[in-house]
């Protein structure tokens, strides 16, 4: 069953199609990767599905509903979370605190409950889970240091822990691995693959890195000119003649 | 250690509100009283203010706001006949509603834009005032804005008013102390930091703003009732431009991380009024001069300052702490 689809979604800028009509299902579970050449409507794509712009038409459907439109934060409330290409943290935070501040909005307290100190998120806080988090991450022995103290993988780390702290069923990733060494790369990749084997949360990644997407993704969407160009398992993508040629170009002399 | 320094931090407030409870007593004299009420307002004023801008929205209509509780406050004591132990809290409540109308269209804005735009829309306000005899007294303002009695006190003197305006200051720093260190506090901190991060882990940017800048109007709207109370007459120039400049710059020379930055901006800012009282004609260059100086020196305030050298005293004891591995 689908938990993501989208229903010939568009965007257009002025003249300009980013997202031409595209229709995409991601299936419960899945790793979907998502790659194209540059200015093939990745970015676009992943901008209209977290929410941070609306799409000229079409209908986004998670669990049925259409949520085309809806703003980052009442996504990330239902599931729909996303993690940045930088490393995005709360610098002053500490570690611990990044992931707390997820809680704090579960449970929505109101100004004069803060006041009062009669908020539930005191009690209902656990430590335990976002400590679980950590432990997940590889985080722990970071876990009261300023977050803006730490070096740019862990810092990546910390925004994956973050998002995974919302409690998503649907994790989007804007180049997980984007600046990161082969080692790093690695250890990211695991991590990813865990987050779904061991979490059970779909993964929806869009990455300029080949060899990463190739070896983690069930399956792959190629995006050409805001269209799909193909779709398929990893080995279907890699001798596809179409996404060849729409990376290499054609070459012209066919005569 | 946290609870440590919580519980100091508690003693060492509690002595000081001690201390400026028999304050009338000990200084004697109402000239100096009446100066320290005016202080402590400036300090609502101010801690309000940076309540608003732990959420990164550095606004330029908080006097407005400040205004709006003034000119509520005497509006219904004198015109509605409500009695000022009413009016008071009803103008803080005021002073909130227009906050809550400011920050709609604001809300489009951030950085710059948002300190440009309020302008125009506290300004709006003002010329308001100016421009409307009836119910504003246009630009002489209102004048006989009586103070509050109770039983045979009359708030009119200097001691009662202090005592007044002392606790009421006292209650909503404490208020506004608690309520940077709930939840709430770390979500506006949180949007203040990233806002795009914010609401990717769920925190609604729009909303926290909306919250922070109505309570900050809030005690804003204290403020100014509690000012125009005191002086028993407002006008449009009390909450002009100037007033403002001088709001901004208290915070910029306390700081802005903590409550305190803003107390220490106006404590030094009133020392130096008070010391600066035979050279007035050049008191806008002192200003200006220390605004720049601050800014170059001691991007952090008074407050930063402290905290170095505290931190430089410190360094020896760090050192010995053993690092978690």
């Amino acid at each position: 069953m689908s938990i993501l689809e989208l229903r010939d979604v568009s965007k257009r800028y002025g003249g300009v199609a980013a997202l031409d009509g595209l229709d995409l299902q991601i299936c419960d579970g899945e790793i979907r990767g998502i790659i194209g050449p540059n200015g093939a409507g990745k970015t676009t794509l992943f901008n209209v599905v977290t929410g941070t712009q609306r799409p000229t038409s079409g209908e986004i459907l998670y669990n049925g509903e259409n949520i085309a439109g809806l703003h980052p934060s009442s996504l990330a409330r239902k599931g729909l979370v996303r993690s940045f290409q930088r490393p995005a943290v709360f610098g002053s935070f500490t570690v611990l605190e990044n992931l707390e501040i997820a809680e704090y909005v579960r449970y929505g307290e109101t100004p004069l409950e803060g006041i009062f100190g009669l908020g539930k998120s005191k009690e209902l806080r656990s430590e335990k889970r976002a400590l679980e988090i950590l432990d997940f991450m590889d985080l722990t022995p970071f876990k009261d240091e300023a977050a803006a103290n730490l070096a740019h993988g862990h810092q990546k780390s910390v925004g994956i822990a973050a998002a995974l702290a919302v409690q998503p069923k649907v994790l989007m990733m804007d180049e997980p691995v984007a600046g990161m060494n082969p080692t790093e790369t690695r250890h990211t990749t695991e991590i990813i693959r865990r987050v779904r084997d061991e979490l059970g949360i779909t993964v929806l990644l869009v990455e300029h890195d080949m060899r990463t997407v190739m070896k983690l993704c069930d399956n792959i969407t190629v995006l050409n000119f805001g269209q799909k160009l193909a779709e398929g398992l990893p080995k279907e993508i890699r001798e596809n003649n179409e996404v060849i040629e729409a990376y290499l170009g054609v070459e012209d002399d066919v005569a | 250690m946290q609870k440590l320094n919580k519980n100091f931090l508690a003693i060492g407030a509690g002595f000081v509100f001690l201390v400026m409870a028999v304050l009338p007593w000990i200084i004697n004299d109402e000239y100096m009283l009446e100066l320290v009420i005016i202080f402590l307002i400036n300090v609502l004023m101010a801690t309000s203010y940076r309540l608003v801008t732990t959420t990164g929205d550095w606004s330029f209509c908080h006097m407005i706001l400040v205004g709006s509780g003034a000119y509520a406050t005497g509006l219904i004591s004198k015109e509605l006949g409500i009695s000022v132990w009413l009016s008071i809290p009803l103008a803080a409540g005021v002073a909130a509603l227009v906050g809550r109308a400011f920050i709609y269209p604001l809300l489009r804005t951030v950085g710059f834009g948002f300190f440009i735009a309020s302008f125009a829309v506290g300004e709006f306000v003002r010329l308001v005032w100016i421009k409307f005899q009836i119910p504003f007294g246009g630009t002489r303002g209102m004048i006989g804005i009586e103070p509050p009695v109770l039983g045979n006190i009359i708030f009119y003197f200097a001691t009662p008013y202090y005592l007044m305006t002392l606790v009421l200051v006292a209650v909503s720093l404490i208020a506004m102390y608690r309520l940077e260190k709930s939840p709430i506090g770390n979500v506006w901190k949180s949007v203040y930091e990233d806002p795009e991060l914010a609401e990717s882990v769920g925190i609604d940017v729009a909303k926290a703003r909306t919250q922070a800048f109505t309570i900050g109007s809030f005690f804003a709207g204290l403020a100014g009732a509690l000012l125009a109370h005191r002086n028993g007459s407002i006008d449009p120039s009390v909450f002009d431009i100037n007033a403002m400049v001088l709001l901004v710059i208290w915070v910029v020379v306390g700081g802005s991380h903590t409550i305190w930055g803003p107390i220490l901006g106006v404590i030094a800012m009133t020392l130096i009024a008070e010391f600066s009282r035979p050279l007035l004609e050049w008191r806008p260059l002192i200003y200006g001069s220390i605004l720049i100086i601050t800014l170059l020196f001691m991007p952090d305030g008074l407050e930063g300052l402290i905290e170095r050298v505290s931190r430089l005293f410190a360094r020896g004891k760090q050192q010995v702490t053993p690092k978690e591995s």
